[in-house]
């Protein structure tokens, strides 16, 4: 397992899933017993303002939000959402958008933020079946076959 | 060994509150201190939403003076409403635990502004702790009630937004439960404060913020907590700030203040001692800075840039360094809308149609200040639509005083809407008045809670509902309409118009339900 600290950040529009791709990635991370810290911003964002939360896990994580320019993995769910956010990446972090997605090839447009998480599974140190439990944990169960399928999907795509 | 969960400081409060056997949680919901009170009536908690922050304040006030222990939640702004009673009830003797848990939000992701209620602690002489991470919201919570029931004093609890939506692992440590029952004891000269008793009653509590002070200053108390660090620099820090710092300046040392109120002077001078220079870190008001000059402790503080916002690894970095430059602007986020479907644009067509001056107030349909509507003119607080309406008719020329009207929602309009209703009757302007009330049936922007209008408790069971057309008749009001904004938007605009031409004095209430509303009660049913 990695001791580096691994700071993802997820960034779309309120309704789409943001909050909860983090909550399940978090979870995920803490289900491995690996240190884990998670920060959101709540507020006004039902109203369809901007939303992103910062996840961050591995050896000696301090603060909870990801330091601008910090960001190993930036994953973005609304087109919109790629350039308030771009700062945050590392010059050699990774940006995955929905743009990397068919999202025709989904059940629904609101597996996106599963889809994602998907595709972010490929990069990650972390074991996908914890990942997968995660997503159904935090998901109700007659939702599971649409965003497993979505997960499956996302894991299919190389970005 | 005690389980261990991935939670909010909000939730770790609420487990805490259960772990110590609190027997009231009351308060009113507002961003982002909402989620205690929910998640403390879900896990088996006694939690309920009061009509404001005084109400719930006066209510917890009560439980503690019949010796139980209480905690009383709202968001910065809500000790404002709730100031009068906090002031004296700091003179007052609690038998329970009184702990006063407040929700600052520096940035504003969610506020009319970034008060620091840091300030209040100090100008009220309440003590108040200040957790970093939600392990410290749990084991602090239980701090605070110790330190409540020793003293027999109301303790705040701070937290600020990135602690309350920040998920960190908490150990479900045992707290300890009070050793005494709900009973109420006869204590008139600590509990009535008239002038007599109340001079008394202001040296006591001064004299007790001393003991604390010195427990506070005691190793072992937990109040302070030190990171041992290079030479050149100590860091004095509290809060969320902390783990900034900790990231920051890895090298330097840290006094971290857990109580930042009464200040722990002698640990303070003792950490400045051991450093070449001393360095404050701290988010919103310079108050730890002050707190440090007051005793002769030479600090450097923060540039003016950093009264603003708050703090992240970066700009701690940038403070750290005496660098008050101001931030590279960051892309503008998309700004958030009245909902697709919202019965609240119905409402504000009408307004603009009429071309409306509109005094408005604290909710969703402050997003009324969006186009294409445009039609939110003030926004100072919450129920201040109505007076800031009612000074505008009394002063401007008729042709304009005509075109005022005050909007508010259901669940402010039970905050502090009655009031101003009362005004409205009493001192009635020569022009008339007009109150729309957007009933969406909810507090929408909080995140859907109920309250007194809606017919449901805290917990979403059945409860008495508060008629909004019936207290508005029975105060005095001629006219009062009910009209759906969707489905009788025309006669709406035409009841509208009758009262503004004709220099009546009304309410127009919209009543629909918030489409998120809605929803949600579908799924519980």
């Amino acid at each position: 397992m990695s001791k580096k600290v691994t700071n993802v950040v997820f960034a779309g529009i309120g309704g789409q899933g943001v909050l909860k791709a983090s909550d399940i990635l978090a979870d995920a991370a803490f289900a491995s017993g690996i240190e884990i810290k998670k920060a959101e911003v709540h507020g006004m964002s039902q109203r369809g303002g901007s939303v992103s939360s910062d996840v961050r896990f591995g050896e000696g994580v301090l603060s909870p939000m990801v330091p601008e320019g910090k960001a190993d993995y930036l994953v973005v769910l609304d087109e919109t959402q790629v350039e308030p956010n771009a700062g945050c990446l590392a010059e050699d972090g990774k940006l995955i958008t929905v743009n990397h997605l068919d999202v025709s090839k989904l059940q629904s447009p609101k597996c996106v933020n599963i889809a994602l998480l998907g595709v972010l599974s490929n990069f990650l140190d972390l074991d996908v079946e914890i990942l997968k439990n995660s997503v159904k944990a935090n998901l109700a169960e007659k939702l599971h076959e649409m965003n497993m399928a979505a997960f499956e999907y996302g894991q299919s795509i190389e970005a | 060994m005690a389980d261990k969960i991935l939670v909010n400081g909000n939730v770790a409060v609420a487990h805490a509150a259960l772990a110590a056997g609190v027997k009231l949680g009351v308060g009113y919901p507002g961003t982002p201190s909402t989620e205690i009170l929910e998640t403390f009536s879900a896990i088996g908690g006694h939690a309920q939403w009061a009509p404001n922050e005084k109400v719930a304040l006066e209510v917890g006030i009560g439980a503690a003076f019949g010796a139980a222990r209480t905690i009383v939640t709202m968001k910065h702004v809500g000790v404002n409403v709730a100031a009068d009673p906090l002031f004296t009830v700091a003179y007052e003797k609690v038998d329970g635990a009184l702990v006063i848990v407040v929700a600052d939000d520096p940035g504003m992701a969610s506020s009319q502004n970034e008060q620091d209620s840091r300030n209040y602690a100090r100008a009220a002489g309440v003590v108040m702790l200040e957790p970093s991470t939600s392990q410290e919201a749990y084991d602090f919570l239980g701090k605070a009630i110790e330190i409540s029931e020793r003293w027999n004093v109301p303790v705040f609890l701070r937290l600020t937004t990135r602690i309350c939506h920040s998920k960190t692992v908490v150990e479900l440590k045992e707290l300890s439960k009070a050793d005494f029952e709900p009973n109420y004891e006869k204590n008139i000269p600590e509990r009535v404060m008239v002038p007599a008793l109340a001079r008394a009653a202001h040296r006591r509590i001064v004299a007790k913020l001393h003991e604390i002070e010195a427990w506070a200053c005691e190793a072992g108390s937990g109040m302070t907590e030190e990171k041992n660090g290079d030479k050149s620099m100590g860091i004095i820090t509290s809060g969320i700030a902390a783990v900034h710092v900790y990231e920051a300046a890895p090298e330097a040392g840290v006094l971290k203040l857990n109580m930042s109120y009464p200040f722990p002077n002698k640990v303070v001078e003792e950490f400045a001692a051991k450093y070449d220079k001393v360095v404050i870190v701290e988010e919103g008001d310079r108050i730890i800075e002050k707190d440090c000059r007051m005793i002769g402790v030479e600090v450097v503080g923060k540039p003016e840039e950093f009264v603003f916002g708050e703090l992240n690894v970066a700009r701690t970095k940038k403070l750290i360094a005496g660098d008050g430059s101001p931030d590279a602007p960051t892309p503008k986020d998309r700004p958030p809308q009245l909902c697709v479907g919202c019965p609240h644009r119905y409402s504000f067509q009408v307004l603009k149609d009429l071309d409306a001056v509109v005094t408005g107030d604290i909710g969703c349909y402050t997003l009324g200040v969006m186009p294409p509507f445009e039609k939110i003119d003030t926004c100072v607080c919450m129920g201040g639509s109505i007076g800031v309406g009612l000074g505008l008719r009394h002063v401007l020329p008729d042709d304009q005083a005509r075109k005022v009207v005050s909007v508010i929602g259901d669940s402010t309009f039970m905050h502090s809407g009655l009031t101003g209703i009362v005004d409205m009757v009493y001192n009635r302007p020569k022009t008339g008045h007009v109150v729309m009330i957007l009933d969406n049936s909810i507090t929408a922007m909080t995140g859907m809670q109920e309250h007194p209008g809606t017919g449901r408790a805290l917990d979403h069971s059945p409860a008495y509902q508060v008629s909004v057309e019936d207290v508005c008749k029975g105060i005095g009001v001629e006219n009062v309409a009910v009209f759906d904004p969707l489905k009788e938007q025309e006669e709406m605009k035409a009841t509208l118009k009758d009262y503004l031409d004709n220099d009546k004095i009304g309410v127009i209430i919209a009543r629909r339900a918030c489409i998120i509303a809605l929803k949600n009660l579908s799924q519980r049913k």
